[in-house]
């Protein structure tokens, strides 16, 4: 019996407690990326933007989140029911599964897998059969649309996605993402991240990954002047928070992907005491907190993109150019002996 | 380990089951679905294995983009469900002589196989581990160094695949109306727009 307790329970509660201390604060971001959203758009339009519940709006999220959790879900009598509520789940839990791959500061993680950026890859492809699912089984026109919309987005825009990681991997020399961020580690501090030798890399893929996450101004799927809701037309209640958290969190995960692609991860921007005194964690977070106001600043100020002039953008402009910079960075690393080993 | 032998049983299982899954399901939809869900299992099988790469890979390429595309079109058809079913009893025979014929082949093909002695003795030994290199590194330096010909040639003839199916169904249609990205960009005021004075009452 101590045996057991020793080989399987115990590891297996300090796992779930690890989850857990992922999990909580996660939750509580998306519900503040929510009010930070509409904060930032309301100073940019000039509004007040939230500010009845709680001192300045504060306790706004948690009053959303109370509200959606009393309304009645409805299941459309033509929709595929198993499906139907099984989509906003799937979409839920792979935003969540992701960070499992995430390291947050130097050994705080909770899979250090040696095929981490792949994991994160794979995870990020899959993210498009929720909405594919939930506009299949609602069984009406403007889900179907939408989810038709998405799965081609999403498939297009991950191809320049993967020839963006592959130029990171060819720099870093490894897929492990803590081995990433080591990677940029150097006396230059700030200039020795990747996005200063592989810009034009690390401008693509910010786009693609707006595209990815389905966020202005390629947010096609959801398009309310056109399909009114897109593909969560016909959720209500939970299955749409399930949604909504769903895709506030990846858009969250997707910052923390480009932070340690890109941004060093945890490292600070140079190596003066003031800032190594900063735990690793909180750079993280600042950097992370940094692109999300991107993603916000782009939503108040661009107009939504046109269907083809999104599929241009992702088949003839950034899949040639991504491909030719793999070839030019391999290049460049082979010839001047920098492959690292 | 217990566990591994578990989660294997577990895996093995469900990779079956959802394989069985997607040729009795009525819904083409479902048996896109429990695709997936075999190919997930078989990605758990490879991580069992140790080959994380391949697990990895299995994911992005077959659930991440072919699988996409087969719910894209399945999705797409228009189809009968109650017709499906009644066609079931009628080709029932034929495709059950199919299936017969298959299963007797794969018998006589496993039954048949015979092993040099030299195969066994090889079999046998263990292979030499070069357990400082993770799996990644290991499949680079077979498929990139070892064989890196044979790889190239392959990805050509998926190239040349591909040209060959766009080219035999890309259609050029007279008379689209296509948006010129260049020419709008290099469009100037002077060259589409006039300024002219119109008297009141009488127009352009």
């Amino acid at each position: 019996m101590v045996e057991f307790w020793d080989i399987y329970l115990l590891p297996a509660l300090i796992i779930v407690g690890k989850i857990l201390l992922i999990v909580v604060p996660l939750l509580v971001a998306v519900a503040y990326l929510t009010l930070y959203e509409r904060k930032v758009m309301a100073v940019m339009q000039l509004r007040k933007g939230p500010n009845v519940v709680g001192p300045f709006g504060l306790l706004q999220p948690i009053a959303d989140g109370v509200k959606l959790f009393f309304k009645e879900t409805v299941v459309p009598t033509g929709a595929n029911k198993v499906l139907f509520l099984l989509a906003p789940m799937v979409t839920f839990i792979l935003s969540l599964i992701a960070w499992a791959v995430i390291p947050f500061d130097e050994g705080m993680v909770l899979a250090n897998i040696n095929v981490g950026g792949l994991y994160l890859f794979a995870i990020s492809s899959l993210g498009v059969y929720g909405i594919i699912v939930a506009g299949w089984a609602s069984n009406s026109r403007y889900p179907f649309l939408g989810a038709l919309r998405s799965a081609a987005q999403m498939v297009s825009y991950e191809v320049s996605i993967g020839f963006v990681i592959v130029t990171v991997l060819l720099c870093a020399g490894t897929l492990n993402l803590s081995g990433i961020v080591m990677s940029q580690k150097g006396d230059l501090g700030l200039l020795n991240w990747w996005f200063v030798p592989l810009f034009p890399m690390f401008i693509i893929f910010f786009v693609s990954i707006l595209a990815e996450t389905n966020r202005h101004p390629f947010d096609l799927p959801e398009a309310e002047a056109e399909l009114v809701a897109g593909y969560q037309t016909e959720y209500s209640s939970m299955a749409f928070a399930l949604f909504f958290l769903g895709e506030y969190a990846n858009m969250i995960l997707m910052s923390a992907i480009c932070t340690i692609l890109f941004l060093g991860g945890w490292l600070p921007p140079a190596d003066w005491a003031i800032f190594t005194w900063i735990p690793g964690i909180i750079w993280f977070g600042i950097k992370i907190a940094v692109l999300l106001f991107v993603f916000i600043w782009v939503r108040a100020t661009l107009p939504r993109y046109r269907y083809d002039q999104l599929m241009r953008l992702g088949w003839k402009v950034f899949l040639p150019f991504s491909l030719l910079w793999v070839v030019v960075t391999a290049g460049f690393l082979v010839y001047f002996d920098k492959v690292p080993a | 380990m217990i566990i591994s032998t578990i989660a294997f049983y577990l895996f093995a299982a469900l990779t079956i089951a959802s394989a069985f899954m997607v040729i009795s399901a009525k819904n083409p939809v479902h048996s896109v679905l429990y695709l997936i869900l075999a190919f997930f299992n078989s990605a758990a099988l490879f991580v069992l294995l140790g080959a994380e790469f391949l697990a990895m890979i299995l994911i992005v390429v077959y659930v991440g983009a072919v699988a996409v595309l087969f719910l894209f079109v399945v999705m797409m058809l228009d189809i009968n469900f109650a017709e499906l079913r009644q066609g079931f009893l009628q080709y029932l025979p034929i495709g059950g002589l199919v299936g017969i014929i298959l299963l007797i082949e794969l018998i006589l093909v496993v039954s048949g196989w015979v092993l040099t002695p030299d195969a066994i003795k090889i079999g046998m030994e263990t292979a030499p581990l070069v357990s400082n290199l993770t799996n990644t590194e290991q499949l680079g330096q077979v498929i990139y160094t070892q064989y890196a010909y044979l790889f190239q040639i392959a990805g050509m003839i998926l190239l040349v695949a591909m040209i060959g199916a766009i080219v035999l169904t890309n259609r050029k249609r007279p008379g689209v109306r296509k948006q010129n990205i260049a020419r709008q960009v290099y469009r100037r005021p002077e060259e589409s727009m006039a300024v002219r004075k119109v008297e009141p009452g009488q127009g352009v």
